[in-house]
């Protein structure tokens, strides 16, 4: 399903800026993608290790700042009367630094974490982003604190034939974010059909019988936790060039939550399930807001919500998969009872 | 003795294991010799899985140590174990429910075939040539086993025997020189169970020393080269099949004191 559902979507979605021009919608979307993103890292974890991170904004909020503060430069006070001074960079870098300290955070919290599991992990990764928010708002020398980080430079990408080009309009941010998730999404689909994908799905399963074969637990947790982080902070990055200002609140322990709903509704360890997941969740707030008041739409966001859980325990995607497995079932043989609900496969 | 060959693989030298107050392994040494089917027998609670997770490092022990060719294995854990070519089946079901059969023989091929993660991300000739030949080596693993028709079913959706067999193949896959089985028949039928000893017996002709752990007893007799029996965390006896049979102190551990004292009357009288 993954395969018929992903090329499609993007496919429509190269496309749709060719006729969709209104500002707002694609200031939409391209949040909507960045999430989508955090959502497909998360489901790297959350979805083919079994592990919960409910931190996961920490990544996205530490790549933010560490690409904003590579392109804006800073000067901070070390102890023993040292300032160190950084001149500001490229936003490239900027987005090289945040993808490479993330996965350093990720490599950490997953050593130190996947230690102690299942609901300590929780609890670590949520303390680790409550920690850090706490830094962003208070290390106002290096993070201004509350007062945000402004005047963030825009992208920059050396485009052959072109030479540095500032990405400035939202069209080009648009595809800049769509480029990033089908990178994104490659690379989580590589993992997962390789071996490394194999392990986890064995210790996922049946850890005892994965660690009497020879799969190293620690390694394979670490690595998929490495990956993940990694991939939040590019999300990060790409979000603090696109808004040009970034606050603590980027740190926000919702945006976690709804990177979290992205994952289980679409369809946990599946790789259409966070696109189709993202979409859905991302822009529902935009489709709802012309036709009701803001309370409303939280009200029927959450019912969408418990909707999809109710009739789809498994997830969108994965509801979509039974269903054809049925139908193709279902033609040769003739007779289409379709007593069976869809997706009620716990 | 009777193999030929004497040289031990896996060495159980003096080995205990306390929970607490309760000690479920006291001072257990013996050896297996390569080449070899070895049978641990004994009444249930008498440690046998104990001693199967002390030998495998998912338990360490209190006292004592194992050698796995020569190597201590008390600082590894199960999966560098593993890796060491000391393969175990479970006591439970114990496969990957949610995969296909050739998917499940596939995650246990994993230490071969290797194909690191950058020549994943660029999928390289290589790397695919690597992917094909890890591919004909589950085909053939399950071949060997006889579940080649269901090589695309859910693992979990297979009988209780076949999910044995299964779990067999797993374990063949890591490609090991020694093969333990937790009561591997045990939910077969009468014929399952025969083509499993023919299978039990092939593997170990490819140079596979086994330890078996099984409580039906027609089938550890026909198998085995030798048996160790266990009561309540003892070594009781130690010997061939015929040995054993008649082995007054395996006789009491199964039915009892006065079965046994009845059993030597009968001797006596014959």
């Amino acid at each position: 399903m993954s395969r018929v559902i992903a090329p499609l979507l993007l496919v429509v979605l190269a496309l749709l800026p060719l006729w969709l021009k209104d500002p707002y919608l694609l200031n939409a979307l391209i949040i909507t993608g960045i999430f989508t993103l955090c959502a497909m890292s998360l489901n790297l974890l959350l979805g083919f290790t079994g592990q919960l991170s409910l931190g996961h904004v920490a990544f996205f909020g530490i790549g933010a700042y560490v690409s904003a503060l590579t392109a804006l430069g800073f000067d901070v006070e070390l102890p023993f009367g040292l300032v160190l001074v950084v001149e500001p960079g490229s936003p490239l870098l900027g987005f090289v630094l945040a993808v490479l300290v993330t996965a350093l955070c990720g490599y950490l919290i997953g050593r130190l974490a996947f230690r102690v599991r299942g609901a300590y992990f929780v609890i670590v990764t949520i303390s680790f982003a409550e920690v850090v928010r706490l830094v962003a708002l208070n290390w106002v020398d290096l993070t201004q604190g509350p007062l945000a980080l402004t005047s963030i430079p825009n992208m920059v990408l050396p485009l052959p034939g072109l030479g540095e080009t500032v990405l400035r309009t939202k069209m080009q941010n648009y595809y800049l974010v769509l480029g990033m998730a089908v990178v994104g999404y490659l690379v989580v689909a590589q993992l997962v059909t390789s071996r490394f994908g194999r392990a986890m799905r064995g210790l996922q399963q049946n850890e005892s019988l994965a660690l009497s074969l020879g799969i190293n637990a620690t390694r394979t947790l670490t690595v998929a936790a490495t990956l993940s982080a990694a991939m939040a902070g590019a999300a990060g990055s790409l979000y603090a060039h696109y808004l040009r200002i970034i606050d603590p609140d980027v740190f926000l322990f919702s945006y976690t939550v709804t990177m979290v709903i992205m994952v289980v509704a679409g369809g946990k360890g599946t790789l259409a399930g966070p696109l189709v997941g993202g979409l859905i969740f991302g822009l529902l707030p935009v489709a709802l807001r012309p036709v009701m008041a803001p309370e409303a739409q939280w009200i029927v966001y959450g019912g969408v919500l418990i909707a999809i859980l109710f009739l789809m325990p498994q997830g969108i995607v994965p509801a979509l998969d039974a269903l054809t497995r049925r139908l193709r079932r279902a033609r040769p043989a003739k007779s289409a009872p379709g007593a069976v609900e869809a997706g009620a496969n716990p | 003795m009777s193999m030929g060959t004497t040289e031990a693989v896996l060495s159980v030298e003096h080995v205990s294991m306390r929970f607490g107050g309760l000690t479920a392994i006291a001072d257990l040494h013996f050896d297996v010799r390569a080449g070899e089917i070895l049978s641990l027998i004994g009444p249930n609670g008498a440690g046998k899985t104990t001693a199967f997770n002390i030998m495998t490092g998912f338990l360490k022990p209190t006292q004592g140590r194992v050698l796995f060719r020569g190597r201590d294995l008390a600082k590894l854990r199960p999966n560098d174990i593993a890796m060491l070519g000391l393969a175990r089946t479970f006591q439970r079901t114990s496969v990957f429910a949610e995969d296909s059969v050739l998917d499940n023989v596939l995650i246990g091929l994993n230490r071969h075939g290797e194909a690191s993660l950058l020549d994943r991300l660029l999928p390289t000739p290589g790397a695919r040539r690597r992917d094909r030949a890890t591919l004909a080596r589950a085909e053939a693993i399950l071949d060997l086993v006889g579940l080649s028709g269901r090589a695309q079913e859910k693992a979990g959706s297979l009988s209780y025997g076949e999910q044995r067999l299964v779990g067999f193949a797993l374990a063949l896959a890591i490609e090991p020189s020694m093969l333990l089985l937790d009561e591997p028949v045990s939910g077969m039928n009468a014929s399952e169970t025969q083509a499993f000893v023919r299978l039990i017996r092939t593997v170990r002709d490819s140079g596979i020393t086994i330890l078996l752990v099984e409580h039906d007893m027609p089938m550890v007799m026909e198998v085995s080269d030798r048996i160790v029996c266990l009561s309540y965390g003892r070594l009781i006896a130690e010997g061939t099949p015929d040995e054993i049979r008649r082995d007054p102190k395996v006789i009491e551990a199964y039915l009892g004191k006065s079965a046994a004292k009845l059993e030597r009357r009968e001797a006596a009288h014959a």
